[in-house]
């Protein structure tokens, strides 16, 4: 059976000046899926995902549950929808338990409700004990943390993560990218993610989009990705990885065979 | 040397005893200064969050227009204020001219260029980044601004203590467009002026004691909202 893909993009192209910086004649992210945005600095990675996530507008159709959506109108409902992680966690000079329910309280819940789930999801990424602090006062680790947790409160059914790891150091990386695949897989929420580390998308992703020079040349099974590249310079994007992965635990996860 | 401590002694002796004049001088001082503060903060607030937020040619050529305006001296927007209001002037009709809502109009006008500069400088240093970060976590527009708002502040109180300041001790203004008329536009500045000119140093001194006493308490009481908001 085909599920409906939750979003559809069809005919998209971002132009910067006379330059087309990211030209994507079809994409969709499916029902429950991690799809994972690979490709070198300025391969358009960031921008795709911010155009995905309605935070950035260019000249496309746009569906959702298969219904076409009037932009940029209908954007801020979406959006509603959704959640999204930056690189840096870029937290609000408040409490980390005011900036994790600040999501609840655009939407409007009351405070109880709202410090109630703000615990609750600190408390699954294991930075429970940090709700009174000061959010400046964080290490990027735990802020990043936080940041998540902020996403993750109001239960998107979207979410969208842009380089979320890359400004961590490994030994804070590591139990972080695994604690987030346990989040995403257990709340089945449907994940977007740009990355330029080929071993997270082995950790976390369904399917692996690689971008280069704006355009999406492979999209596939990261096994099938990282086995048969579809061009040189994938292939050289995963080369570095492969010496990691020889280094990797068994106990990491194998990616999924699903059908691209 | 014993001008002053005389000055000082008397002051003292008046301020104790209560003069009425003083005290009425004193309140319509803090009325007209807040009064044109709170304007400059409803007025300046937006404008600075637009200005921060525009990239236009007309957001910069504004930008540069604010930041003019927080230098502006009192004589040159008491100078425009009575020029508007003055009796054959284009709002000569309203019958402003004299009174203490045309010294809140000029010292609006004083105080809104510098509300304005803190709240663009307090937004315009934030990570833009942080505006889709925003957006992303489902605010509305409204919502956005209102956010940005709440991260600068510190910077936003700042200007208000800073336009405040810039009210309640200026005097061009206030003596052109008030007139310095007794019990109904004499203020701490105004009035101290005058006593000068009428050599009465002790009355100037007690004057001038009381207009600082009066900034530094309202200063003191935005003070303690800025650091509270630092620790929120």
């Amino acid at each position: 059976m085909t599920k409906t893909p939750l979003v559809q993009v069809r005919g998209l192209r971002v132009t910067r000046g006379r330059h087309t910086i990211l030209q994507i004649p079809e994409l969709d992210v499916r029902q429950g899926e991690v799809l994972a945005l690979i490709g070198p600095n300025g391969s358009g990675k960031s921008t795709l995902l911010r155009v995905l996530a309605l935070l950035e507008s260019a000249p496309m159709q746009y569906w959702m549950d298969g219904l076409p959506v009037r932009l940029p109108a209908a954007g801020p409902a979406l959006r509603r929808q959704m959640g999204v992680v930056f690189q840096e966690p870029l937290l609000l000079n408040a409490s980390v338990g005011t900036n994790v329910a600040l999501g609840l309280r655009l939407r409007g819940l009351g405070r109880a409700e709202r410090s109630r789930r703000a615990a609750v999801w600190l408390d699954r990424l294991g930075v429970g004990h940090l709700f009174g602090r000061r959010a400046h006062t964080l290490s990027g680790g735990e802020a990043q943390r936080v940041a998540l947790a902020r996403a993750l409160v109001t239960e998107p059914r979207l979410l969208f993560l842009d380089e979320p790891f890359a400004s961590l150091d490994v030994v804070t990386r590591q139990p972080l990218v695994e604690d987030l695949g346990r989040l995403i897989r257990a709340s089945g929420t449907t994940a977007v993610f740009a990355t330029h580390d080929f071993l997270e998308v082995l950790l976390l992703a369904d399917r692996v989009a690689v971008l280069d020079g704006g355009a999406i040349v492979q999209l596939d099974v990261p096994r099938r990705a990282y086995e048969a590249p579809a061009t040189e310079r994938v292939r050289e994007l995963i080369g570095a990885t492969r010496a990691m992965v020889a280094a990797l635990p068994s106990s990491a996860r194998t990616p999924s065979e699903a059908s691209p | 040397m014993e001008l002053i401590v005389e000055g000082v002694r008397q002051a003292g002796a008046m301020l104790l005893a209560g003069d009425p004049e003083v005290w009425q001088i004193a309140w319509l001082t803090l009325r007209v200064s807040l009064a044109a503060t709170c304007i400059s903060v409803v007025i300046g607030v937006p404008a600075g969050v637009a200005l921060a937020l525009g990239a236009s040619r007309l957001h910069r050529f504004l930008i540069g227009l604010a930041n003019t305006g927080m230098g502006l001296p009192p004589v040159v927007a008491g100078l425009w204020i009575s020029i508007l209001l003055w009796r054959y002037g284009p709002l000569g009709q309203l019958g402003l001219m004299y009174t203490p809502a045309a010294m809140v109009i000029a010292q609006a006008v004083i105080a809104t260029p510098v509300v304005t500069g803190f709240t663009l400088a307090g937004i315009a240093q934030q990570d833009p980044r942080l505006r889709l970060q925003l957006l992303g976590l489902g605010a509305s527009r409204w919502q956005l601004y209102l956010l940005l708002v709440f991260e600068a502040r510190i910077a936003i109180l700042a200007g208000v203590i800073a336009g405040f300041g810039a009210v309640v001790s200026e005097v061009g203004a206030s003596m052109m467009v008030g007139g310095n008329v007794k019990g109904h536009t004499r203020v701490l500045t105004t009035a101290t002026v005058l006593e000068v000119g009428k050599g009465n140093f002790a009355t100037a001194i007690a004057l001038s004691l009381v207009l600082l006493l009066l900034a530094y308490g309202v200063t003191v009481v935005l003070t303690i909202l800025q650091q509270h908001g630092r620790r929120r």
